[in-house]
């Protein structure tokens, strides 16, 4: 793997909080790596570590070829970060805080004005550019916020928890506009809440708890891991749901759950196409009508829950 | 471009910065002008009567050098609030994650700061001319009066710089900024001569910088010895290296 993040080992620790443990991971150039966990997981410190914005207690991080603790000062020019919270000056116009940062890069006068334009544009914000980022939206602000992490083309790109507090379209704009920049070569490690979001955009995922990988891969090996397939069914007659479950259990002996809730029926089928062959066929054999029938995997909720159950369990 | 005009480059753009929140929020620059100028009037008209006939000579000539003190040090204080505010902004990460001058951020405010205290001076004296205030001693060192007042708040802005640094939280850096400059104002002969206090205080008076910069800046402005000035140039020298060496250790510290 060609790897533009290498972490190895690392501890950090905050008073008597151990905030970070024996964390190791690599992360591919030209991808995104997503850092996945609960508040208080050890994300936003682990990222503080590879911006160079906190030091590491113990052992060793490169980034884009750099060493976090020995060449931070190098690092900081092929970086960008974009925070939690919008790290933007609220007095200052949208295009003032783009210049003062692209001048912070030491780019002259004229390109900084240029490059500040250009981000306005990508980001949309070209109408509000000349007013103060107060009267931002929330999206707004995150967008300049992003961009401002932009402004000097960086290799690796750090987001910490990108969409939180975003609307729906918001969000899926940010989404979008992070695969382009994927596109265009820009490696990303994002960290998020939500799971949903780091199965859309992680090519490779590092599940957080309590400062410790609690696994990695991607979230297809994550699902795999956790045990497969499932077969859901939606009865055409709710009425049926549990003469239906009855059928199933005849046939695969297993686990077969009534979900209530979502009105659906669900049981593993780790033989995959197979199974749900088998299952269509009992239910045809009953004269059971279904409005739908499908295999999905388990969604990274489940995953989630699953791991630090067991987490918690061997505590 | 090397290291240092980058580093340089780095502290004109966040002295910049803080100059057009100045400009952005007039509240911030007319405040700080209307309460020197306030004291000016009332202690002009209210107290120049009685302090007069203690041996000041025209009491405005006394007064405006050691209130343009006064008000070059409540300025700096501000640094205090804003420090602290943006250190628990998230600007400070971004600024960091940057490849710029470590003591770019600081600096960039004493700097920013330093020139609104030059423009509050400017309208100081120009009030000050309008009720009676005259340099008696000439233009040059009418000039070196201004650039002493100026560089005496610059010097105790790193102080404020340091506590702001210290206390982190805007609300308490507020008091904190303010409580250690009263006893160094009015322990001095900013608004009356030191020997109407009582002895003790005065061994304390006389020596402290307030007190040697006022009459340092008087003896440019009024004429007379410049005895004060080698203890005021040792004083602002100390005040700077000290505090500005505290609050980049401090900057760097802070995580």
């Amino acid at each position: 793997m060609d790897s533009i993040i290498s972490v190895q080992k690392i501890y950090k620790t905050f008073g008597k909080t151990q905030a970070l443990s024996e964390v190791s991971f690599e992360a591919e150039r030209g991808k995104v790596l997503g850092l996945l966990g609960p508040n208080g997981a050890g994300k936003t410190t682990l990222i503080r570590i590879l911006t160079t914005l906190l030091s590491p207690d113990k052992g060793k991080a490169i980034v884009a070829g750099y060493d976090v603790a020995k060449e931070a000062q190098k690092l900081r020019s092929v970086i960008g970060l974009a925070g939690q919270y919008a790290a933007v000056d609220e007095t200052l116009t949208g295009r003032e805080n783009l210049e003062m940062f692209a001048r912070l890069y030491h780019l002259g006068r004229k390109e900084s004005r240029n490059r500040a334009s250009a981000i306005l544009k990508e980001m949309s914000l070209e109408e509000a550019g000349n007013r103060p980022v107060k009267t931002y939206s929330g999206g707004m602000r995150r967008r300049l916020d992003v961009g401002a992490s932009l402004i000097f083309e960086p290799q690796v790109l750090f987001l910490d928890e990108p969409t939180t507090g975003l609307d729906p379209r918001a969000r899926n704009d940010l989404w979008r506009f992070i695969h382009s920049l994927v596109e265009k070569g820009t490696s990303v490690v994002l960290t998020t809440q939500y799971l949903e979001e780091a199965d859309a955009l992680a090519d490779r995922i590092v599940l957080l708890d309590k400062g410790k990988v609690i696994t990695q891969g991607t979230s297809r090996e994550l699902k795999r891991e956790l045990g497969g397939n499932m077969v859901e069914i939606e009865p055409k007659d709710w009425q049926e749901s549990k003469k239906i479950a009855d059928l199933l259990k005849n046939k695969f002996n297993q686990d077969v759950r009534i979900k209530d809730s979502h009105q659906l029926i669900t049981f593993p089928a780790p033989n995959g196409p197979a199974d749900l062959r088998d299952a269509l066929n009992i239910l045809e054999e009953s004269d059971i009508e279904l409005l739908h029938i499908s295999l999905t995997q388990p969604t990274l909720d489940e995953v989630f829950l699953s791991f630090t159950e067991k987490e918690t369990k061997n505590d | 471009m090397t290291d240092f005009t980058n580093g340089l480059s780095d502290i004109l753009v966040i002295t910049q910065r803080n100059l057009i929140r100045y400009r952005r929020l007039p509240q911030l620059v007319i405040f700080s002008t209307v309460q020197p100028i306030m004291f000016l009037l009332l202690f002009n008209y209210v107290f120049g009567g009685a302090i007069q006939q203690t041996g000041t000579g025209n009491y405005i000539n006394f007064l405006l050098p050691g209130l343009i003190i006064q008000s070059v040090l409540f300025g700096g204080i501000q640094a205090s609030v804003g420090i602290s505010t943006d250190m628990s902004s998230g600007i400070v990460d971004r600024l960091r994650s940057l490849p710029i001058s470590r003591v770019a951020f600081i600096s960039g405010r004493v700097l920013a700061d330093t020139i609104r205290n030059l423009f509050v001076v400017l309208i100081m004296i120009g009030v000050g001319f309008l009720i009676g205030f005259r340099f008696e001693a000439g233009i040059v060192n009418a000039f070196i009066a201004v650039v002493l007042a100026v560089s005496f708040g610059f010097a105790f802005s790193w102080i404020s710089v340091a506590i702001g640094l210290f206390v982190k939280n805007p609300e308490a850096a507020q008091p904190a900024g303010f409580i250690w400059i009263f006893p160094l104002v009015f322990a001095s002969s900013v608004f009356v001569p030191v020997q109407t206090m009582p002895e003790w205080l005065q061994v304390f008076a006389r020596n402290q910088p307030v007190t040697k910069i006022t009459q340092a800046v008087r003896s440019f402005t009024a004429g007379g010895s410049h005895d004060a000035l080698i203890p005021v140039l040792i004083w602002m020298s100390v005040i700077t290296v000290l505090f500005m060496g505290l609050s980049v250790w401090l900057y760097r510290r802070s995580q």
